[in-house]
Parts: C-alpha cells; structure tokens; sequence
C-alpha cells in the first residue's frame, strides 16, 4: 500500500494515509493534551485573578515584584522556544547532531528560567511573602509553582530525549518524537507570555 | 506479546493459539511480559477488549459497594430517630455513595463499554494508544481502592460529594478522609483524561475505509462528545482539588471566609466541571438505547443526524449552565437569570432525542426483549427526570427545592432512570457478544421489573419528601415532626426504604441472572447475531478475535452490517433478507489480511499507575513515602519511553517449519 | 504526558510519512523571534513610560499577538492541519469564557472599571 492508497468519499478529503484523517496519532493527542492544558491554567490564573488583591497581612504584589528580573527570565524562557524550533528543524533534516545541540541548549535556558524563579521565590519569601501569609502569596506561589513544575518537567523529557537520541533509542519517528517534546515546551512559554503580562505587567 | 496464527478462515475463538515466545532482551529492567494466558495476562493486556471487561467487573463491584452504602442510609431512615448509623457515619455514608456511584461506577462502566465497543463499531483493531488504554484503567482501579481505604484509616470523606467549603476545611472535618477523595480523584481523574485523549485519537483516526463520521453508530458519537467533556471538564476538577489538597495539607486559605477568601470559588470549579459531569454520566446511557431502539423495532433510528448533533448540542451548552447549581448561593440577580435560560435551552436538545427515540418506535415491530425494556424505561424515566430537572431551571422554584429531598428525587430519576437504566440495557443487550452466551430472558424480566418497581418506590417519594420540606443529608427524623395524613415524612420515608431493598433484590436477581448463565449447562452458545444487529460489532465473532476482524471492513452505509444482510426492492421497497449473519462473517474471513500488528503486552502501565496512590499516601501521611512515588515515576516514565508499543520482529519466534506452508499459516505477531 | 511513541496498530508501514518539511525556514524563524522578543521589550516599557488609557489594552494586545505568533510558527499551527488548531483553540476559547464568566459573578470586571 503506497500512498497512493484508496481514498475513500469525496468529502472526507483525506486519501487513506496510515490513520483515517492522515494525521500522527500521537500529534494530536498531543494537541488535545495542550487543549485540556488551557483550562488547567484558566482556572489556576483565575484564582490568581480573583485573589490577587486579598491581602491581609505581608506585602502587596506591586511592592514585590521585580519586573527588570522576571523580564529578563521571561526573555529567557522566550528564546528557549526559539532553540527548541530550531532543534526541530534540525530534527527534521534527520541531524542528529544539531538535534542534540539545540535540545541541550533548550534545556539549558529552561533551567536557568527554572533557577530564575527558585531565586525569585527565596527573594519573595525572605521579603515576607510566605505560602500561607495572604491569599496573593497562596495564589502566585501555586499558579507559578505549577509553572514551573511544567517547566521541569519539560526539562526532564529534553535531557531524556538528548540521551535517547544519541543511543538511538527512540522507538518510531524521531523527528515526530523530538516535535512531541517541542509543542509542549512552546505551550508551557505561551502560557508564560499570559502569566508574564496578568501576573506581573498588570498591578493588583 | 504472543504469536498466534495468522488467521484463519475458521469461525474459532482465539486466545488458545498460544506459542511460547522468548522475551525481548533487549529494553529495561523487566522483560517483555511472553505470557498471554492466565492471571498474568490481564495484569500485562493492553487488548481494548480486555481492558473493557476488566472496567466492567471493577465498576461492578464499586456498584456493589455504593448500593450497600444506599441501603444503609435508607436503613437509617426507615423509622423514626434511627440508629443503624450515628451522624459522623452517615456522612461518610451519604459522602462515599454519591462519590463512589458517579466516578467508580458509571463513569468506569461507560468506560468499560467505550473500550469493548467504540474500536469493534469503527472497524478498528485497538485503540490508539492501548498501553496508555491500560494504564488509565489502572488508575481507575487504584485510584478507586485508594479511596476506599479511608474507610479503614480513620474514616471516610464527609462533606457531601460536592465537598463544599467550609465542611471541606480540616476544622470541620478533621480525619483524613477528604485528604484521601481528593488525591483518589486526582487518579481517577487521571484515568479519565488518558482515557479521553485515547479515544477521541481513536475515533477520529482508526475508523475503517468508508466510516465516515456520519455512518459512525449513534454509541461511538456520544462516546466521543463525551471523550470531549471530560478531555476539558477533568482539568476543572483538578484544579479545584489541589486547592482543596493546599488548604488542608499546607495550610493555605482558599475557601476560607476569615482568611477573605471568597468560598464561592470552590462552587464554581466544582461545577464548571461538575455540569458537564451529568452529561458525561447520561449521554453514554442516550447511546447505548440510540442503538438497542432501531434493532428491537426493526427501523432504522429515526433522524440519525439529529441524534447526533442535539447530542453535540449537549455537550456545547452543558458548560453554559453550571452556576444553575448555586442559585441559592446569592449569585445576583443578572448571573441567575442568564443561567437559568441556558438551563432551559439544553432542554431542548435533550427533548429532541426523545422525540427521536419514540419516533423510532413509532410503527416498528416491536419485540420486548429484556434490553428493549431497560431502554424503553429510560425514555420513560428519564423524561421523569428531565421534567423535575427543568422545575430547578425556574429559579424561584429552584431556590425552594435548594437541598431538600426532591433535589435527590430528581438526579436519582435521571442517573438511575436514566444512566444506570442504559448501562443495564447495555449488559443485557452486548453479553452475547463479550461472553458468547446470552443472559435468560426470563430472569432478565424479573430483574428489569424488580428494579423499575423499586427505582419508584424508592425514588418517586422523595419528591413529595422534598416538597415537604424534608432537606437532603438528615441524619434521622422524628415522628413528632413528621405531621400527619397523605403527607406524613414517616411513611413517604419508609415506602422510600422498602423500594430500596426492592432494587437490590432487582439487582441481585442481576447477579444470580450470570451465574445461571455462565454454570447452567442448559443455556446454549449464542447465535452468531441473537438480535439481528445492525452495527460493526456483529460483524465479527463473538467474542472477537484480539484482532477483532480477520479483515478490516469498508464501509458504505450507516448500519453498515444491516445493509450487508438485507436487500431493499428498487420497485416494491420491500425489504429482503439477502445474507446471514455467518455468511456476511464467512465472506468477511475468506480474504483476511496479512501481517496483522497487533500491540504488544507491557508491565509498565500497572508500574506506572501503581506509583500514583504511593504518592498519595505519602502526601497524607510521610514524606519518604512520598520520594518512593516519585522515584517510581519517574523510572517507570522512562522505562514506558524506552519500550517500542510493538515488539520488534526479533522478539518473535520464527515460523515452525512445516506449519502447512503457504500464507494461511504464516504467523504474525499479534498482542 | 510521556515522551511514549505508540505505534499505528492496524497497518504496516509506521514510518510511511513522508518527510513533509514543512514549517518556516531556520532564518524565519530567528526573525519570528527578534519579532517577538521587540514585542517583549514594548511589554516591559510599560513598567517604565506611563502608556496611559492605553495601558491595559496594549498589554492585552501585545499578550495576545505573542501567544498567536508562538502558536502559529513555533507550534506549526498555521503549516499543519486546521484539526489541531480547533482543538486547541476549542479549549483555549472554552478556558477564557468559562472562567471569565465565573469571575464575572464576583463583579470581578466591574471592580476596576
């Protein structure tokens, strides 16, 4: 069966490729994931939203922030997505080499995005913003830790990648495997882009 | 993982054809599970068809477990100040049933009937992702027993299935019972998303050449509307349970009012999930008799597309009406009125579906199998159902009937009317095809009537109960405020209990109805095709083959199946029967594919969501624990990253010599 | 989830996608990203120049034409099969009006204005 395969109903548009839309199973559970995602940090951002300007004790969030250093780790995380398309790209040319390079340096960035926030989160816990001290301090650190966690994670599936690609390990379509990675790695920097401008851009 | 023969032209069951095969080698610390019989095998399946037995068996026990918990709390009420249980009891009591019934029961059973059939309707051989199919039941299951161990770790979740705050606060409720339901939720929630994921990919991607989204069978449509719900109501949820985790392990505050917080968001979360949540409970139930009604009144479903488009319809506009919940809460008068016309409107795609399913009907020969009476009671009821539910729609009504008894009168009409009503003809109606053998007709009737009779005796009083006055979650009641007459609580209370062991007699009669089935040497293999089917999943063995079709079928028709057996007359438009089931079968098998790939079996997802309730544990009770979890994660993460979903040919014992030659015999790695 | 690759089960040919390149070029995709990191630097001068009445709707536009410029090239959204992007967006549209109507009934929106 080459692609030339039976196609089937006008309408459907689709000749018969492996699946019946033509499309990569895994892509687009990937997609759905990333749809479902979306209210996952809907609802997190909107307790954020609601609660923000509840603070009975400690410090308001205009007080706290340090916008010239989350703009400099948002900008980070920014060009993080631009390595990883690149390591995508090279993916696709089926070089490996490249592949690895961009991917490591795509980790590299998100862990010092990673490492910005873990400072952050001393710097904010040491001026008095605790957990439990209001209901900003609950909201941020959950909405924000929940980033981050994303963000380890994807982390975790780079270096995973660069480890299985350099021993050839990667059961099925490498690029497709290492676009997995990469769709998920752009989502968690789009939600960024919300949180950098709703979370810190915009006072309470 | 193991070879069977290719297959072969024979109608046989297979399973038996087992080689020993030599694990792979090659990947991890575990090998490749070989067995493909026994116990182990269903620990290792990643067979659709496997995992949906496996769903059916555990939801049929928390079934069990729920119901028990239901005549206990009817126990209670049967007389004046009752002592079966004390308060802290019946909390848990009335907690755990609602729980355990919607997320351990119905939603696993839908589950377990999305995985037999969605994949045999479409003519596909599995699903899409069948490892992460396996891991999610997995996760059901654990999470399902990590629930219920609360009960034996000081007690169980009390705050009401909706676990409003501030019952929900450790002040009020200081076991580690809601601890327990929220991280067991997490898991099931878990189960629920992969589950989702998995099966919308499947429906939209492995259909068969042909099956086009329009000739896809009523049941697999509503599967995927409501694969869609949960894919964007179940992140909802969690977000609302790692709040409620945070608040109550790590002490932050947010549904705390001293705190300013505003407890109201935890209504909100809870059913902006919760409303799509109803619909995912009724909409697999609509399916199941969207497909039961044409093959019992011999006609085709009346207005197809409009069965499956008022369908979708639902699932739109159940994310508009979630706030009709919380009329009592003090919305405001715009927010009320804007959700109680769209609780309105989602009345009307729901009426459009039963016009459609009487329409069906309607001049049809009509045989009152046992799964026609379930369905036809699911009209019935649930119409019942939906009338009183429109009577919430109406706020100032609503706000009267807010936590009384005719609330509880109205959701048990529509989920045990109507869900659990489908899910029963759904048994009665799809056993021949996962057993071989078909449930007596006769018990069946006694079963059906059993538990009509006791549906309404039990849930029927407790519209006037409500109306009365008498609140939901009251612990006793007393004869001295139960009045007199026609309206008296204590007899309404009492009918009500009685009705209750009349439906788990109905139930039981159930359970007896597979046991004289399964040992009863008198009940004779099924036919091929017992009710004259019209849909794909007939047209295979019963039970399938792993593979489930010796060749993939194209498609041409809605009821594809029926069209292969019956002819119509150009002139008279009469309708004739061309073919039988075995020789549509037959044709079917003449020309089987070749080289049939089927997934191979994996210890990963069982690792993987055993890791789950560790963690969970060790957030309620130590922090070493806690690390084993995530250790166990992540290992397992990659050990499922490294392992190819199909074994390399490698892996696979060569053909034996002298196997009849020829390609009837040629072997193919197959699960 | 997981970086698991599950196979198609019912044909063959796993690999049989052609290498369809599609996507921007490497080039494209470093001027994407000056684009977008100018974008960044306008959001930020925000914190420093008083934009005035224009405050929150520049913040909401430039937040928006980001997350669309990533979603579209970075994501692939615009080169791949429309499925994708009303999957995503479906849930993305699906988060913003739900949970803006529950922070409506808090009188969330009217606070401000």
């Amino acid at each position: 069966m080459a692609d030339t395969a039976i196609s089937h109903g006008h309408d459907s548009g689709h000749g018969a490729h492996v699946t019946s839309t033509g499309l990569s199973n895994n892509k687009m559970a990937m997609w759905m994931f990333l749809g479902s995602e979306c209210l996952l940090f809907g609802g997190l951002i909107s307790t954020y939203m609601l609660y923000k300007g509840r603070v009975n004790s400690g410090p308001q969030p205009d007080q706290i922030f340090d916008i010239p250093f989350t703009s400099v780790s948002s900008f980070v995380l920014l060009m993080s997505s631009l390595t990883m398309v690149l390591a995508v790209s090279a993916a696709q040319r089926k070089d490996d080499r490249n592949t690895n390079l961009w991917l490591t340096i795509t980790a590299l960035l998100g862990a010092m995005f990673v490492g910005g926030q873990v400072y952050e989160f001393t710097a904010f816990y040491r001026e008095g913003l605790g957990f439990t001290t209001s209901l900003f301090g609950s909201s941020f650190y959950t909405l924000t830790g929940f980033h981050g966690v994303h963000v380890s994670v994807g982390i975790i599936m780079l270096m995973a990648l660069v480890g299985m690609i350099s021993r050839n390990r990667i059961p099925g379509n490498k690029a497709e495997a290492v676009e997995m990675v990469g769709l998920y790695w752009h989502f968690v920097d789009v939600v960024w882009i919300v949180i950098f401008t709703l979370v810190y851009l915009i006072p309470a | 993982m193991a070879i069977i023969e290719r297959p072969s032209s024979e109608v046989a069951v297979a399973g038996g054809a087992t080689v020993g095969v030599k694990p792979s080698e090659a990947l991890g610390v575990f090998k490749r599970p070989a067995a493909s019989t026994s116990w182990r095998d269903w620990i290792v399946t990643v067979d659709h068809k496997k995992l949906g037995i496996m769903y059916g068996v555990a939801a049929f026990f928390f079934f069990i477990v729920g119901g028990l918990e239901a005549v206990l709390i009817r126990l209670q009420l049967i007389a004046p100040d009752g002592k079966v249980l004390n308060a802290d009891q019946y909390n848990q009591m009335f907690t755990m049933h609602a729980t355990t019934m919607v997320f351990l029961f119905v939603m696993p059973m839908a589950a377990a009937f999305a995985n037999y059939f969605v994949p045999l309707q479409i003519g596909a051989r599995d699903v899409a992702f069948p490892r992460i199919n396996a891991f999610g039941f997995w996760c059901f299951l654990f999470g399902g027993i990590f629930l219920n161990t609360s009960w034996f770790l000081g007690g169980a979740a009390d705050g009401g299935w909706f676990m409003y705050a501030p019952n929900s606060s450790t002040l009020f409720s200081p076991s580690h019972g809601i601890d327990f339901w929220s991280m067991g939720l997490q898991i099931t929630g878990i189960a629920s998303l992969t589950g989702a994921i998995n099966l919308i990919v499947t429906i939209l991607n492995m259909r068969a050449p042909g099956m086009k989204m329009m000739r896809m069978p009523i049941f697999t449509w509503m599967v995927l509307v409501v694969q869609f719900l949960l894919l964007f109501a179940i992140p909802v949820i969690t977000v609302a349970l790692f709040l409620l985790t945070f608040q109550r392990s790590f002490d932050a505050t947010f549904f705390d009012v001293a705190s300013g917080a505003d407890p109201l968001l935890w209504q909100h979360l809870f059913w902006i999930f919760g409303h799509p949540e109803v619909y995912i409970l009724i909409l697999p139930s609509f399916g199941i008799v969207s497909e039961i009604l044409p093959v019992f009144s011999k006609k085709p479903l009346f207005g197809y597309p409009i069965v499956a488009m008022s369908g979708a319809a639902i699932g739109f506009v159940g994310w508009g009406v979630w706030a009709h919940h919380m009329f009592a809460s003090g919305l405001g008068p715009v927010s009320v009125t804007v959700f109680s016309l769209a609780t309105m409107a989602i009345a009307v795609p729901t009426g459009v579906k039963i016009v459609n399913w009487v329409m069906t009907m309607w001049g049809g020969k009509l045989s009152f199998t046992v799964p026609m009476l379930f369905s036809i009671a699911l009209v019935v009821q649930f119409t019942i159902g939906g009338l009183s539910g429109v009577t919430h729609a109406v706020a100032p009504s609503d706000t009267q009937q807010t936590d009384t008894y005719y609330i509880v009168a109205h959701f048990h009409y529509v989920l045990f009317g109507g869900a659990i009503f489908g899910l029963f003809a759904g048994f009665y109606y799809w056993w021949p095809k996962m057993f071989r053998k078909q449930l007596s007709e006769s018990l069946g009737r006694w079963n059906f009537w059993l538990m009509v009779i006791g549906m309404n005796m039990t849930f029927g009083p407790m519209h006037m109960l409500g109306l009365q006055g008498q609140p939901r979650r009251m612990a006793v009641w007393t004869e001295a405020r139960a009045g007199e007459g026609f309206f008296n609580l204590g007899f309404w209370n009492r009918i009500s209990s009685i009705g209750s062991l009349v439906l788990s007699l109905g139930v039981l009669l159930f359970i007896i109805n597979i046991v004289y089935t399964h040992k009863s040497k008198k009940v004779a293999i099924a036919p091929l095709d017992p009710w004259d089917g019209r849909t794909l999943e007939w047209m295979t063995d019963s039970p399938p083959k792993e593979h489930n079709f010796d060749s993939i079928p194209t498609i041409n028709n809605l009821d594809e199946f029926f069209h292969r057996k019956y002819a119509q007359d150009a002139t008279t438009h009469e309708i004739t029967q061309v073919a039988t089931a075995e020789e549509v079968l037959a044709e079917m098998n003449a020309h089987p594919d070749e080289h049939i790939h089927m997934p191979s079996r994996s210890y990963w997802p069982i690792l993987l969501a055993l890791a789950l309730p560790v963690i969970g544990y060790g957030l309620i009770y130590n922090r070493v624990i806690l690390a084993v979890g995530v250790a166990m994660i992540v290992l397992t993460m990659f050990g499922w990253a490294m392992e190819p979903s199909t074994a390399a040919d490698d892996d696979f014992d060569p053909p034996a010599p002298g196997d009849g030659g020829g390609h009837t015999k040629e072997l193919a790695p197959l699960g | 989830m997981s970086t698991a690759t599950e196979h198609n089960t019912s044909t063959e040919h796993a690999d049989g996608h052609a290498d369809e390149h599609h996507g921007a070029s490497d080039k494209q995709y470093i001027v994407i990203a000056l684009i977008l990191a100018a974008l960044t630097a306008i959001e930020v001068s925000t914190y420093y120049i008083d934009f005035g009445p224009l405050f929150m709707p520049t913040l909401f536009v430039l937040m928006t034409v980001k997350f669309i410029v990533v979603a579209s090239y970075f994501m692939h959204l615009k080169f791949d099969n429309k499925l994708f992007s009303y999957l995503f967006y479906t849930g993305l549209i699906l988060a913003v009006l739900v949970y803006a109507g529950a922070l409506s009934t808090f009188k969330f929106f009217l606070q401000k204005g």
